[in-house]
């Protein structure tokens, strides 16, 4: 298929460009296959505006007369405004936008044909390897292996090649127990708490059914990861009466007869589509232009995204407390387990492991707990706030993670490597991306799509040192302790820089991050000055004391 | 009285025991066992209620809720003695006399010199110079010399120079409790000028010629100008019943070239009542988060802050922009008027946010023009419904424009936090009674001590880091958004939570600044010591040096060598000094950064603020705000049997 054969209108000239907080600008629009390009006409300052067909989510049309408006709504909730001239233009140009923005196949996406204009330093494709991670685990402790028994997506098409399970259980049972868990998403391990050797450990619900079948192989496998004569917590991501429903469609949950040494514990996280309705209002109480203080608050509260907020981070903070307070190996799941379960295991990291906080650490586990791990990104994430289609698969679960990981950061903002931004980039690419990180639903997919040799990973780019100097925490002290947050509605903000980023003027904020980044950069200047002074010193005393010797 | 128990608000199952005392200005609370036997001041001057609760098994509960948002809940075991501690509160936090205050039995151990130059550090005299005034169009005006005309007002008022005394008196007797307008800022840049009175006894259909040619002589003043803005920060409601008493707002038409304005201030029983409403939510123990958004939004407080600052906005507009002069009112035109006054003056004005400039803000627009701290605050016995929080409101105000323009003032949030602790405590002269007329009657000036110089003293706990005199959100008007801007407004957990330490950020990015910044200037001065060594080296070694010099370049750099020392380990010192960053710290290993987080207390020069540290897990917070309601992990000794049932509780 070619690209030109959708854009009817590929030019209007004479348009106008209007963004929030900017004055509106006279240019020439340009359509091409992935992008939709504005420059402005202005010789002396040629402003140009860049936006990828697949950051639209849905465009709006108006007119008054023979002008005609398009509204752009982005997945990165920004909305611009062009007007053109000429109805037919303006039809042309919306009726182009829209097909170029919903291509149907993933093969046609920019990632496919982007090609970098920069040095490749590492390949991000192979920077996070379950080997290297494996490595590392090995140092610490034998107990645990790694498995190749799904290296042909055979046994759980959601699960990467490579998995790590304990030592003492086999293929074989492996096997076994992925037919006792929904999707073969058999329990895997997610963490190793090194301070006390307690794991953590992620799958999907155990299929009991409504007459409570059970699986010894599946009790063999996570039983290997106690100690003896210790408990463990199954975290379970639903209410007790959802889970007893799930029963009937052939789910369900460890029954304590069959796993006695484990306790469940229900925390109730919302499942993927009501977030994603909570998502929509919150967006929409954003975008309100009301002066009303009360209706601003009362949207707030009734879009309950602040509550989901608080609920997840309390069920992690459960999760990293059963681990380092009790001393517990912790097994944590929901339903299919990929989506509020990976949630719980990869913010319980956050809070546990230092590692996780530094820009490295981090990267990794987004890589370890949601791409391997089979988080559905390219349905999750293939609409946003704004659209009005309705489709079942969409949901910001990542982004809520985004968000939590941002409220522990407000709460401790010099134990992390990485800034705001930094979260707010990642959220960008999920969405939308040169860069073919995001796509696909999991390994297979990605594997099938050949992703790795088609398309550039967005780490090879973050990773270069201009990059992420942009995303460093000026105020980063490396914490090796374990931090907890207070969940406390008094200690929970709404982020502002993803969902009043284009409402709200950032200059005078973007001024004192400017001025923190200064303060801590002609520290570390005089620094290096003194510390070379006082070696010179001492060289120079030195020679004294040998020339006064003789 | 001993085997006290102090109970943590959030968990009703973590306590401390202790012992209580009263003295004649404090309740001390100092705990048993701890080695480091932890105390709680707290100011009879702060207690705002004290309820007796229902005697239970362990004894008898006392809740103190204090002015400055502290809540604390003792258990006391005998009931004879609750009662006596009960009822020697209720006496001792309401003073009938003012004599009875902390300020006058305080003691800083200064000299008297030092009292008078702490007395001397704000001048407003000094301030209207810095305005620009007395000059061509404003003069001082001695016609209230011995409060003859107001007094409620300053014996030093600054008038148009065409309002003569017939003119000031003439419309003073026209206005509620004889304020006539008066000047509060005056922008020397365009001439415009921010003026404040009372309401207008008009009535119905009452005119005063005097109070038409006063505002006429505001307007003059203005010569770039030919209109002045009249806002009435009242809703127009109650303006209009104010009418039936006699009293008022301005008609258009009497007036010539005014343009009125209503900007809907709530009064403060309203805003008394939506305080109230506000801390109830904020004592809720384990809030939902939509309990909380639900109680917040129906407390209309933040509502109540940003009419407060759209009203600040409006005028500041006038005067910059418009070039146009500006008379404020309400009814007294001691509230709601000095609030709006001394908004907009901060959004004017880079001076007032300066550490100095605030506090000449304070002394101008709410201590010289008669605010009735001693009503509003409950600082003698008086009647209830005289209290609000009006400047507490005012100093929400600033924070919130601090949290827009991080970089524009001078001070930090612990400033006003403080100010907000000392407009209460009573510990300083400065906020007594309730005009000047009164404050010269008591000698404050002569028995007390001034809060300025206090904080002044101490400015460098004060400051904050992102200042810089050069920066360009220290130059000018700030303009804050105007719409869309309701998510602008925040709930102050700094303020209203504030001894909950819990529930904060573990680690103060201020701090954190300033620590940064004090080793930047140490690192500064060392570079210069090392230079200058440097070059005495390198030319004592490049000349032929004579013994004799040597030695005592010797002799000096062992001097030298010495504090070179100590300032060759700052690193450690300055990690030792912080903290809140026990990663620096290794003699802290293996705990848990919450718990020695929640120990960085707010620091503090005042003890009363200090000695209130809580040093809780930040673990058993968590267990205990979580939604499961109430239930507690056990934080170390695991595997009782009551653990499921705890976490299932959920």
């Amino acid at each position: 298929m070619e690209f030109a054969e959708l854009i009817k209108t590929p030019r209007a000239d004479e348009a106008v460009l209007r963004c929030p907080f900017q004055p509106a600008l006279q240019g020439t629009l340009c359509l091409t296959g992935h992008h939709l390009i504005f420059s402005s006409r202005r010789r002396d300052s040629a402003e140009e505006l860049w936006l990828l067909h697949s950051d639209i989510d849905c465009i709006e049309k108006r007119f008054v007369g023979s002008l005609g408006t398009i509204i752009i709504k982005c997945k990165d909730l920004r909305i611009i405004q062009l007007d053109i001239p000429g109805m037919e233009e303006c039809l042309n140009i919306a009726s182009s936008i829209e097909a170029l923005s919903t291509l149907d196949s993933v093969t046609l996406m920019y990632p496919f044909f982007y090609r970098p204009m920069f040095d490749l330093l590492e390949d991000g494709w192979s920077s996070f390897l379950l080997e290297q991670e494996f490595e590392l685990l090995s140092s610490e402790t034998n107990e645990w292996r790694l498995s190749c028994v799904n290296e042909e997506f055979s046994v759980c098409p959601s699960y990467p090649p490579l998995v790590i399970v304990p030592k003492s259980v086999d293929d074989e049972v492996l096997r076994k127990v992925a037919l006792f868990r929904q999707g073969g998403r058999f329990p895997v391990l997610s963490y190793y708490h090194k301070k006390n050797g307690m794991a953590m450990l992620r799958s999907s619900q155990p299929l009991t059914g409504t007459n409570g079948r059970r699986c010894k192989e599946d009790e063999k496998l996570i039983n290997a990861t106690l100690r003896s004569g210790r408990r463990g917590f199954v975290i379970d991501t639903r209410p007790l009466s959802v889970a007893q429903q799930a029963r009937a469609k052939g789910g369900g949950f460890e029954q304590e007869v069959h796993y006695p040494q484990w306790r469940r514990i229900h925390k109730y996280i919302e499942r993927f589509n009501i977030l994603q309705e909570s998502f929509i209002k919150l967006v929409e109480a954003c975008n309100d232009q009301s002066h009303n203080m009360d209706r601003w608050l009362s949207k707030l509260e009734a879009s309950n995204w602040l509550t989901h907020i608080k609920e997840l981070l309390t069920a992690a903070c459960l999760a990293a407390q059963c681990i380092d307070r009790e001393g517990a190996s912790v097994l944590v799941h929901g339903s299919e387990g990929t989506d509020s379960t990976l949630q719980v295991t990869s913010l319980a990291q956050i809070i546990l492991d230092p590692r996780c906080r530094t820009i490295r650490g981090f990267e990794a586990l987004v890589v370890r707990e949601w791409l391997q791990a089979g988080h559905p990104f390219q349905q999750r994430c293939a609409q946003s706030a704004y659209s009005n289609s309705k489709q079942k698969w969409e949901a910001p679960v990542f982004l809520l993670f985004l968000e939590c990981v941002w409220q522990i950061h407000r709460q401790f903002p010099c134990s992390f490597e990485f800034n705001e931004q930094f979260l707010i980039m990642l959220f960008e690419h999920a969405y939308a991306s040169q860069f073919g990180t995001f796509l696909g639903n999991n390994e297979n997919e990605r594997a099938k799509l050949k992703l790795p040799q088609k398309t550039m990973s967005l780490w090879s780019w973050v990773n270069r040192p201009e990059e992420l100097r942009r995303f460093q925490n000026p105020l980063y002290e490396a914490n090796s302790l374990v931090i907890w947050p207070s969940v406390a509605p008094q200690s929970l903000q709404l982020w502002e820089g993803v969902f009043l980023r284009w409402n709200r003027p950032s200059k005078f904020l973007d001024e004192a991050e400017e001025e923190r980044i200064n303060i801590i950069k002609y520290n570390k200047e005089l620094q290096a000055k003194v510390n070379a002074l006082r070696r010179q010193l001492a060289e120079l005393e030195a020679q004294e004391v040998v020339q006064e010797e003789p | 009285v001993e085997n006290v128990r102090l109970v943590d608000r959030l968990s009703s199952r973590r306590a401390v025991v202790g012992t209580l005392y009263l003295t004649a200005t404090h309740v001390i609370f100092v705990e048993n066992g701890s080695e480091t036997r932890k105390e709680t001041w707290v100011l009879h001057s702060q207690i705002s209620s004290i309820e007796k609760q229902a005697t239970t098994a362990t004894g008898c509960p006392l809740l103190i809720r204090c002015k400055n948002f502290q809540v604390i809940q003792l258990v006391i075991p005998q009931e004879r003695d609750c009662h006596d501690v009960y009822i020697s509160l209720i006496r001792l936090a309401r003073p009938v006399k003012y004599e009875e205050l902390y300020c006058f039995s305080f003691n800083p151990k200064l000299d008297k010199e030092e009292r008078e130059q702490g007395w001397k550090l704000v001048d407003l005299h000094e301030e209207y110079n810095r305005m620009g005034v007395p000059n061509n169009y404003w003069q001082i005006s001695d016609v209230n010399r011995d409060y003859g005309v107001c007094d409620s007002y300053p014996t030093e008022v600054y008038v148009p120079k065409s309002a003569t005394a017939h003119i000031i008196v003439g419309s003073s007797k026209f206005r509620s409790r004889r304020r006539f307008p008066a000047l509060s800022y005056y922008c020397k840049g365009n001439n415009a000028s921010i003026c404040r009175s009372s309401q207008p006894l008009s009535g119905f259909s009452a005119r005063c010629l005097e109070d038409e040619q006063m505002l006429q002589a505001i307007r003059k003043a203005n010569p770039g100008s030919d209109l002045i803005y009249v806002v009435d920060t009242r809703p127009k409601l109650n303006a209009m019943a104010n009418r039936a008493a006699g009293k008022g707002y301005e008609n258009e038409d009497n007036y010539s070239n005014i343009k009125f304005q209503f900007i809907g201030i709530e009064n403060i029983h309203v805003m008394r009542n939506s305080l109230q409403k506000m801390l109830e939510v904020c004592e809720l123990k384990s809030p939902s988060m939509s309990d909380f958004l639900w109680g917040l939004e129906n407390s209309g407080w933040l509502k109540h802050i940003k009419a407060i600052m759209d009203a600040g906005i409006f005028i500041a507009k006038a005067v910059a922009e418009e070039g146009v002069s500006v008379l404020v009112h309400c009814s007294d035109g001691w509230d709601r008027t000095a609030q709006v006054c001394s908004v907009a003056s901060l959004l004017l004005d880079p001076y007032y946010r300066t550490m100095k400039g605030f506090m000449v803000l304070i002394e101008k627009d709410w201590v010289s023009f008669g605010h009735k701290f001693n009503h509003r605050y409950g600082n003698l016995d008086g009647d209830p419904k005289e209290i609000s929080p009006v400047i507490d409101q005012f100093i929400e105000c600033v924070w919130q424009l601090m949290e827009q323009f991080p970089c524009a003032f001078e001070f930090n949030e612990r400033f006003l936090i403080n100010i907000q602790h000392h407009v209460y405590s009573c510990q300083f002269g400065n906020f007594l009674c309730n005009s000047q007329k009164e404050r010269r009657e008591l000698k404050i000036k002569e028995r007390t001590y001034s809060l300025w110089a206090h904080l002044w003293k101490n400015r460098a706990d004060y400051l904050n880091p992102l200042y810089r005199s050069d920066h360009s959100q220290t130059q000018g008007t700030l303009h804050p958004q105007i719409t869309p801007c309701n998510f602008l407004y925040k709930f102050w957990s700094g303020m209203y939570n504030r001894f909950e330490k819990g529930l904060h950020p573990r680690q103060s990015v201020t701090d954190y600044l300033m620590a940064v910044k004090e080793e930047t200037q140490q690192l500064e001065e060392e570079l210069e010591v090392l230079q200058e060594r440097l070059a005495n080296l390198q030319k004592a070694q490049s000349g032929n040096n004579k013994v004799k010099s040597k030695q005592q370049d010797q002799s000096k750099q062992f001097g030298l060598y010495t504090s070179n020392n100590s300032l060759a380990n700052t690193p450690q010192e300055y990690s030792s000094d912080l903290k809140s960053f026990p990663s620096r710290s290794p003699s802290q290993g293996d705990e848990d950064s919450a718990l020695i987080l929640t120990q960085d207390n707010l620091k503090s020069s005042d003890p009363d603020l200090s000695a209130n540290s809580d040093q809780e897990s930040g673990v058993e917070d968590l267990s205990c705000r979580s939604p499961s309601g109430g239930g507690c992990l056990p934080s170390e000794d695991s595997g009782k049997d009551s653990d499921e049932a705890v976490f299932l509780a959920g």
